[in-house]
């Protein structure tokens, strides 16, 4: 048998033919004026703004975007048009906003390239949409071909896909195309010249506005066809459309190896169709610099056949009559040289030099520069979200997970702005443990109860807990270390401390216990004890709270010290033994009230579990019952 | 991402599964593929076949004319056909100037035959090309006037009507046949995204078409929509193009982000380096240092397009490792060039490079390197301060351009006293 073996079929000559002679199909002639307007499909601010910059530069009395179009969203989006704010419209779908803007016949779409293909299609069918301009890179072939066939049948125009979009120098301009304002500036692309150009690479048509704009009276339009295999016009179809637009006086291509678009610009030159110069030239004739076969940078530049070759390409331009330098070096003079003919022939009308009006600049890009300083008006210490990964009082995320942290090293971080000893951090986390929860009676865990009851969602019911915290519920804690702090430093021995506060009718914070006697202690009390005595330094507030309690014991046998009075007192404890903190900072902290946040953050855990609780056991709305009310005059 | 070649032997299984899927026609193909992993012996066992039937052996490493280069053997018993792959797998070849081993091996039942037709389907701008021939077969190319070919629009659907040019000179039972199979393959090319299928030949089996050898070609950017139907398929690179480890590492860089970075070494030795933003003016930077006569001077060719600071670091220190790998005292060149950008924060951008450079302080002074610099954009007055600067700490050469300068212009600097 006979195993059939060949290489690639190179072209068919009949399929250039025909797109050529297809490509008259496609609208001839002007695209855009100083009037266009376009939809903007997915909100994207910065592209919007540059449009409506390049609008104002050119002295456009209405904004170049008529609407925009965000699935889901409607409203308005607030932009600048030079000085002023602007509101756009903002749509939720295509028909939408084609309804409401009738009048804008341009489609840009920033689609991804998942859902480009089927936002371009609903545009294209829209019956006030012209021109769709599609931006995403790695729209797929059939889906393109689909968008292509459809404009051709219905005299529309895609460009792109994988495109930056395209300018009409003083009238519109597409997206990001053209770049920052001072190379729009620089290009004098806020008014209109003379010469039309069509590429394929977005990247290098900015670079293209600018030698045309060094060599000639600049652009009068330009097009970035896009890097795909099948562009949804292509370069032919700009060239003829140039031919018929009478402003443009020459035209400059800057084609790609890969594909045989520029040979349909071959047949149309050799046919008579073009008749004005034609400056050309295709990049990529590297390509057999490498062994084997090629994907350059964008999707059609591959290398491939001899006829795809830049090398085949540009003398095939040459042939047909193009001028077409020897390198892209010479590129620009070639491109000189015709437009000077062209200007010796008296066929260029000088243009009217104008002074476009400032762009104020914005206060970012200003500050950016250094030109303005502005003040801030947050200031944060505690954490930092701007690197590759947010930062706990400068420690990365990762590296609190890698070093086995626990949430007490984290509290300590976030808290207390320093990474506390272990001991000190497993502490707090018995506090938070012990302080969770104290049963559904106690007023916290009441008002959740009740409001969870009541139908309200998670956060309102965590809230209504946690509003009853302080004075009566909760702080005990953070009066116990003040109190004990301030009389253990004063050097007041139990007895008087007790008795000064008697005197004023305070209530010793720390002590005494609903249930619990002196023959029968706080088995969390007694936990918190023995984990400090083994591991802190010192413990001397919590021994003088012991000798306080032997004080108050003495008088009644329920005036014990509580679990509030432990964690009040050894707290103190904490922050002085360390070393880690100044006597200032100490003071500080107890004054801020540092202790009731760890209650409140403790008991968090408990409201929560409260609300779901109550939720998942659907219970009614709650109502207090009459008997248990005392009415009364 | 864009078209890409897979092998005969995915082209096959894909053809097979959808065929049935979407047209019932169940190929009674069957192919195995070896490689280097393979243990022949689970072969064995998951394609009972393979020993009940006389096997024909080929290369499948996506290049043409394997029967003519002697790489195809016929009419093998299992062992005979295990033979001649451990004999030649990994063994280097050159095909058409390109030089590689061979990795890849499909095994198919041999199948004696007489008629060999030609298929081939290719997507174009504005429809498909289909060509079929009486005459496929090793002599195609010659034979190249006996091939039909229809174009058929985007919208059109593949009717009776419009394969009958293709099938006019064959009996109609058979034309109907095949035609029937051709619109069987035209509606997998379309369902699943093929670019291109060839089949060449295909021959028939008790009247029924069974393709013999194929090659397809599927569009990578319609990956998403074909997860599923594609199912575990390999893109292989080109023939002859094997990876360096730099190469091999910036592609995985490459497929992980929504940037792009290519990078390809083209000679270690070259003393111009090129580190180029963007598709197109990657291509022009490269053709105009070969312009200047100076091609095989050139080290690599890179394009990047909106990576990150951290993967601009990573791609610059592959180009710097490379540029220089072997000093030997004349100037090396490294061209840090692109168009004027659109939207590129330029001085981001050169952040990254920037940190790449501090970090072969002693090796760029080693190799003698000079550095060219030519970018224009947003905030490149910034990006070009920072170059300056960085060159005047490292004690390196380096010259900066913006956008008032000619694009390529840099490169004659490069070449310069080299």
């Amino acid at each position: 048998m006979r195993v059939g073996e060949r290489e690639e079929i190179s072209s068919f000559p009949s399929c250039f033919l025909l797109s050529s002679l297809c490509a008259e199909a496609m609208a001839t002639g002007q695209l855009f004026s100083r009037t266009t307007q376009a939809l903007f499909y997915n909100y994207k601010q910065l592209p919007i703004q540059r449009m409506l910059d390049f609008d104002f530069i050119c002295g456009r009395e209405t904004p170049s975007v008529a609407g925009i179009i965000n699935p889901g969203a409607e409203g308005f989006q607030k932009l600048f048009f030079g000085q002023e704010e602007i509101a756009i419209p903002v749509h939720s779908t295509i028909e939408a906003a084609c309804a409401a803007h009738p009048t804008a016949d341009v489609f840009i779409n920033f689609a991804s390239f998942r859902s480009a293909a089927a936002s371009s299609m609903s545009a294209l069918k829209q019956p006030t949409i012209r021109v769709v301009a599609i931006i995403a890179e790695g729209v797929p072939e059939s889906d393109t071909k689909q968008l292509i066939a459809y404009a051709r049948s219905n005299n529309k125009v895609v460009i792109g896909p994988a495109t930056v979009g395209g300018i009409q120098a003083g009238a519109f301009k597409i997206g990001d195309t053209a770049g920052t304002i001072d190379n729009i500036v620089q290009c004098k692309l806020y008014r209109p010249g003379s010469v039309g150009f069509v590429s394929k690479s977005g990247g290098m048509s900015n670079e293209m506005y600018n030698t045309i704009a060094r060599v000639t009276d600049g652009i009068y339009e330009g097009i970035a066809i896009g890097g795909d295999v099948f562009p949804g016009s292509t370069l032919s179809d700009h060239i003829l459309r140039f031919n018929n637009i009478p402003q443009i006086k020459m035209m400059v291509v800057l084609g790609e190896l890969g594909g045989r678009d520029e040979y349909s610009l071959v047949e149309a030159l050799k046919q008579g169709k073009v008749n004005k110069p034609v400056v050309a030239w295709v990049s990529g004739t590297c390509a057999r610099l490498f062994k084997s076969e090629v994907q350059f940078g964008h999707a059609g530049a591959k290398s491939g056949g001899e006829m795809e070759s830049a090398q085949a390409k540009n003398q095939a331009l040459k042939e047909a009559g193009a001028v077409v330098p020897t390198s892209y070096e010479a590129f620009e003079d070639a491109i000189k040289e015709t437009f000077e003919k062209l200007v010796e022939e008296g066929k260029i009308t000088p243009v009217k030099e104008v002074k476009p009006p400032q762009i104020p600049e914005d206060l970012n890009s200003a500050i950016k520069s250094g030109k303005v300083r502005a003040p801030t008006h947050i200031i944060s210490t505690i954490s930092d979200d701007r690197g590759e990964e947010p930062c706990y009082a400068g420690v990365p995320m990762s590296s609190i997970v890698e070093q086995g942290f626990g949430v007490g090293d984290v509290i300590s971080l976030l808290w207390f702005k320093r990474s506390l000893p272990r001991y000190c951090t497993k502490f707090i986390e018995i506090c938070i443990m012990l302080c969770a929860d104290h049963g559904p009676c106690v007023s916290g865990a009441h008002n959740t109860i009740v409001t969870a009851r009541a139908g309200k969602d998670l956060v309102s019911s965590l809230v209504s807990g946690l509003l009853t915290i302080g004075p009566r519920f909760g702080g005990a804690i953070d009066d116990a270390a003040r109190y004990f702090k301030d009389a253990y430093d004063r050097g007041l021995t139990p007895y008087e401390f007790v008795e000064s506060m008697k005197k004023k009718g305070i209530r010793v914070p720390g002590i005494g216990h609903r249930i619990k006697r002196g023959d029968n202690r706080d088995k969390r009390v007694e936990l918190l004890q023995l984990f400090a005595r083994t591991n802190f330094p010192s413990v001397k507030y919590m021994e003088y709270a012991v000798q306080v309690e032997t004080y108050t014991l003495s008088k009644a046998n329920n005036l014990v010290l509580n679990v509030d009075g432990a964690i009040g007192s050894l707290f103190l404890d904490l922050l002085a033994g360390s070393g880690m903190f100044t006597k200032q900072e100490i003071d500080e902290i107890i004054e801020i009230g540092y202790l009731n946040g760890l209650f409140v953050l403790a008991r968090s855990i408990g409201l929560i579990g409260h609300t779901f609780d109550q939720k998942r056991l659907k219970q009614p709305l709650y109502r207090h019952p009459w008997e248990d009310v005392l009415y009364t005059k | 991402m864009a078209r890409k070649k897979i092998r005969e032997y995915d082209s096959k299984r894909l053809l097979k599964e959808h065929l049935k899927r979407l047209v019932h026609i169940d190929l009674p193909i069957c192919s195995a593929q070896v490689t280097e992993s393979t243990d022949f012996t689970e072969l064995l066992e998951k394609e009972s076949w393979l020993s009940q039937r006389r096997l024909v052996v080929k290369p499948d490493m996506l290049f043409g004319k394997r029967g003519k280069s002697g790489l195809v053997a016929l009419n093998l018993d299992f062992a005979g056909a295990v033979e001649f792959i451990k004999k030649r797998l990994g063994q280097e070849i050159e095909i058409e100037g390109c030089k590689g081993p061979i990795t890849t091996f499909i095994i198919e039942p041999f199948i004696p035959h007489k008629e060999e037709y030609y298929l081939a389907i290719s997507s174009e701008r504005l429809g498909f090309n289909i060509s079929f021939s009486e005459c496929g077969g090793i002599e195609i190319e010659e034979n190249w006037d006996k091939v039909n070919s229809i174009f058929l629009p985007t919208k059109s659907p593949l009717t009776d009507e419009a394969i009958a040019p293709l099938i006019a000179d064959l009996p109609s039972e058979i034309g109907k046949k095949i035609g029937n199979f051709m619109k069987g393959v035209f509606a997998v090319f379309q369902d699943l995204d093929f670019s291109f299928i060839e089949m060449n030949p295909f021959t028939l089996v008790d009247g029924e078409a069974y393709p013999l050898d194929m090659r397809g070609e599927l569009d990578e950017n319609a990956a998403f929509k074909n997860e599923d139907k594609w199912g575990n398929l390999e893109f292989p690179l080109p023939f002859g193009r094997v990876l360096s480890p730099e190469e091999s590492f910036i592609l995985d860089l490459n497929d992980k982000t929504s940037a792009s970075l290519k990078f390809t070494l083209l000679n270690p030795k070259g003393r111009i380096w090129n580190m180029i933003a963007g598709g197109g003016a990657s291509l022009i930077y490269t053709d105009t240092v070969g312009d200047l006569g100076c091609a095989t001077e050139l080290g690599n060719y890179t394009e990047y397009g909106g990576p990150s600071e951290e993967e601009m670091l990573k791609l610059a220190r592959v180009i710097l490792d490379c540029a220089t790998a072997n000093p030997d005292g004349r100037k090396r060149s490294i061209l840090i060039g692109g168009n004027i950008a659109n939207l590129t924060d330029v001085g981001a951008t050169f952040d990254g490079i920037i940190r790449a450079l501090k970090e072969k302080k002693s090796e760029l002074k080693e190799a003698n390197i000079h550095i060219y610099v030519r970018r224009g954009g947003p905030n490149y007055l910034t990006g070009l301060a920072k170059m300056q600067a960085v060159g005047e700490e490292l004690g390196i050469p380096v010259e900066v351009y913006g956008p008032e300068a000619v694009m390529t212009g840099i490169c004659n600097r490069a070449i310069e006293g080299m």
